[in-house]
């Protein structure tokens, strides 16, 4: 039933997206991988992505500049930011600009998929 | 006086050594009161004890002359009346001897009728009577029996041939009375000297002098040139009676002494030294009489002096102990609000690392998270048999662990101290240290962090969490004034034999010469909204602390450079606080 969604994941820390990418396969998903803005970027112009995981804070091209970039090209491509901070301030401002929802690490698995059905209109299994 | 000054300078030393027991008050307080305390003293005490003195000495003086003034007209007065009456009594002697001759005056009845008028008018002779040119009594009349005695040898009868006149001192006479003799010499038909003697009582005297003598606290008497009485004195002795003090000799007039008599009274002495005879008169009175309204003024003037000097005393106690207790409660308040100024700048500064530090945590812990979440999922699909995986994914957890332990290590080493405690220091590794806290913030911004470390630096003694926390104030700062990209310098060298330097350069947007004045002003701040405008005052006063001095050079649009020179130890490092 996951089959079908593919979702790109971007995060600089190599380990934690690659990981994540193998669990959410585990889970039949189709995940991708970028670990910086630019190749998250360039990656959403090649493949239609369902769905976006995105982290706020990345060197280079942070979170909420590539998210706007996303959604001038693509306003309906759901997006759920990830935040190591502890503060929510900038995940509100990224719903403000648009995001689906905004998640706090460490992540539960769990919480992440529901999240992606939700923002994709399905119920979870 | 001394005695009752010194009393209450005990009394009052007492109860601010009592106070200073009690309140333990620093040492510097203490010299500080003291000092305020003679200071204002001798500033309102020695124009008061100066104008006190010129003021009682002139009242003195003043005072004095205006109540012997009478005195002394009394006494002179006195002194002429008496040489009148001597001048009186010789001139009457004079005239009987001039207006009568040798042979008439030597006839027995004409001298006794001669005596019998000259008591009747004048009063107070005794006897009288005539001496030839050999010195025999050829006529008397008296109550003594001296008819024919012969007086060549005596001394009263040639100094009268000699001088033409004669007054002897005062002796004991007829019936015991005080009597004075008088002679006067005279030359007869045939060119022989003869002589006219009388004898008078001195009752007389004591008229003369009463006036003087008035009030009943006053002794006038009459001494002659060898200090012998020749009046009844009140205090010093009966006629004849050696005068127990020895009077100045001086020319005619009137004098005034003020002296100690034998008995020990405290005395003024007038006396008046007659001009043609040897006697002079004197008058004394006690000093405490004469000078009465100058003993009263004085007393109410020392009452009221003792008075004012406590007053001022007691002012300025209460005022000086009143101030340094404000200036100690003042400074002690200043000490508690720099102590809460720096635990606040140190929370905020713990504060502004959470965000970075939970970043810098919550990666690891996501990347834990993810593996360990793989691990189950691999168990749970019953692929654990893939050990390579399983290893990776462990490694990978252990190396997460060790990342957030190096994260907490570095925190607690910040937060663990705020008091000042001296440790063996390589600066260049505090730097590098601290600025591990801001690693990922310089990643994410591209900053270029350059070190110009001088490796072979000497350690020093001083307080890392201190040091820390100034560098890293430093450090936040120059991350605030560069742009994404820019360009951080630390380098570290040794200044010279005693003292190490750490510089932190950016090239960031400087500031103005009027900022780079005041930035080490508590409350000034140019992150308005954001900033306490503490930090760089807190770091001031760190480092000044630790022994140490911080320079700044900034240019606008150019950057700024911090410098912070630092001791190899620090100035009374014992004094741990």
């Amino acid at each position: 039933m996951n089959d079908s969604i593919k979702v790109l994941l971007v995060d600089d820390e190599e380990e934690f997206v690659t990981t994540l990418a193998e669990r959410l396969e585990m889970r039949e998903f189709d995940p991708s991988i970028a670990t910086s803005g630019d190749q998250a970027l360039s990656m959403v112009q090649d493949k239609g992505f369902d769905l976006i995981v995105l982290d706020l804070m990345m060197p280079g091209i942070g979170g909420l500049e590539v998210m706007k970039q996303i959604k001038s090209v693509n306003p309906d491509m759901p997006i759920i930011l990830l935040t190591g901070q502890g503060s929510t301030k900038e995940g509100m401002e990224g719903m403000n600009q648009g995001a689906f929802d905004f998640l706090m690490k460490p992540l539960d698995i769990e919480e992440l998929i529901s999240q992606i059905h939700e923002a994709l209109g399905k119920t979870s299994a | 006086m001394a005695d009752k000054m010194k009393k209450w300078w005990d009394l009052c030393r007492q109860i601010l050594e009592r106070d200073e027991e009690k309140k333990e008050m620093p040492r510097r307080y203490r010299r500080l009161r003291r000092n305020i305390i003679f200071l204002m003293l001798a500033v309102t005490l020695i124009p008061l004890v100066i104008m006190a003195a010129t003021n009682a000495m002139q009242y003195q003086k003043n005072i004095k002359a205006e109540r012997i003034k009478p005195i002394r007209a009394i006494a002179g007065k006195a002194a002429h009346s008496f040489e009148l009456f001597l001048e009186e009594r010789l001139s009457a002697i004079h005239f009987i001897a001039s207006s009568y001759s040798y042979e008439i005056l030597s006839g027995q009845a004409t001298l006794h009728r001669i005596f019998r008028i000259l008591r009747e008018e004048y009063g107070g002779y005794v006897d009288l009577g005539i001496i030839n040119n050999d010195g025999t009594k050829v006529a008397y009349t008296g109550p003594y029996d001296l008819l024919n005695k012969n007086y060549s040898n005596q001394q009263w009868f040639n100094e009268a041939r000699v001088r033409g006149v004669y007054i002897s001192d005062v002796f004991m006479g007829y019936r015991d009375l005080p009597h004075i003799a008088m002679a006067v010499q005279n030359l007869n038909d045939q060119g022989e000297s003869w002589i006219l003697r009388a004898t008078m009582d001195t009752k007389k005297f004591e008229d003369l002098i009463s006036p003087m003598g008035m009030d009943p606290i006053t002794d006038a008497f009459i001494v002659n040139s060898k200090g012998v009485l020749q009046s009844d004195s009140r205090n010093y002795g009966k006629v004849l009676d050696q005068f127990p003090m020895e009077i100045p000799s001086s020319d005619s007039g009137t004098h005034v002494r003020e002296l100690t008599d034998p008995d020990g009274r405290e005395i003024v002495m007038v006396y008046s030294r007659l001009i043609k005879y040897d006697f002079t008169l004197v008058m004394i009175l006690p000093q405490a009489n004469v000078f009465q309204p100058w003993h009263t003024l004085k007393q109410e003037m020392s009452y009221m002096f003792v008075a004012s000097v406590i007053a001022i005393f007691l002012v300025i106690l209460g005022s000086t102990h009143l101030l340094v207790k404000r200036i100690r409660e003042a400074d002690e308040k200043r000490v508690i609000a720099f102590r809460e100024l720096e635990y606040t700048q140190k929370l905020s500064s713990i504060g502004r690392l959470a965000a970075g530090v939970a970043h810098e945590i919550n990666n690891p812990l996501a990347i834990i998270n993810e593996k360990a979440g793989l691990l189950k999922d691999l168990v749970d699909h019953d692929k654990h048999h893939d050990k390579e995986k399983l290893m990776r994914g462990v490694s990978q957890i252990l190396q997460s662990v060790d990342r957030c332990r190096n994260i907490t290590h570095r925190l607690l080493g910040f937060a663990r101290r705020i008091g000042v405690q001296y440790e063996m220091l390589d600066i260049n590794e505090v730097l590098r240290d601290t600025l591990g806290f801001l690693e990922k913030e310089a990643h994410h911004r591209n900053l270029n962090i350059e070190f110009k470390f001088d490796e072979q630096i000497p350690k020093i003694s001083s307080d890392r969490g201190q040091l820390q926390q100034v560098i890293l104030n430093m450090l936040t700062n120059a991350f605030a004034a560069v742009k994404d990209g820019g360009e951080i310098v630390l380098s570290t060298w040794e200044k010279d034999g005693q003292t190490v330097a750490l510089a932190i350069r950016d090239n960031g947007h400087g500031m103005t010469e009027e900022t780079m004045r005041q930035i080490f002003e508590p409350f000034f701040t140019t992150k308005k909204g954001y900033g306490t405008g503490l930090g760089l005052s807190i770091t001031y006063g760190i480092i000044k602390k630790l022994g140490g001095e911080i320079k700044v050079d900034s240019k606008i649009d150019q950057g700024t450079t911090f410098t912070i020179f630092l001791p190899k130890t620090p100035p009374g490092e014992m004094e741990n606080e």
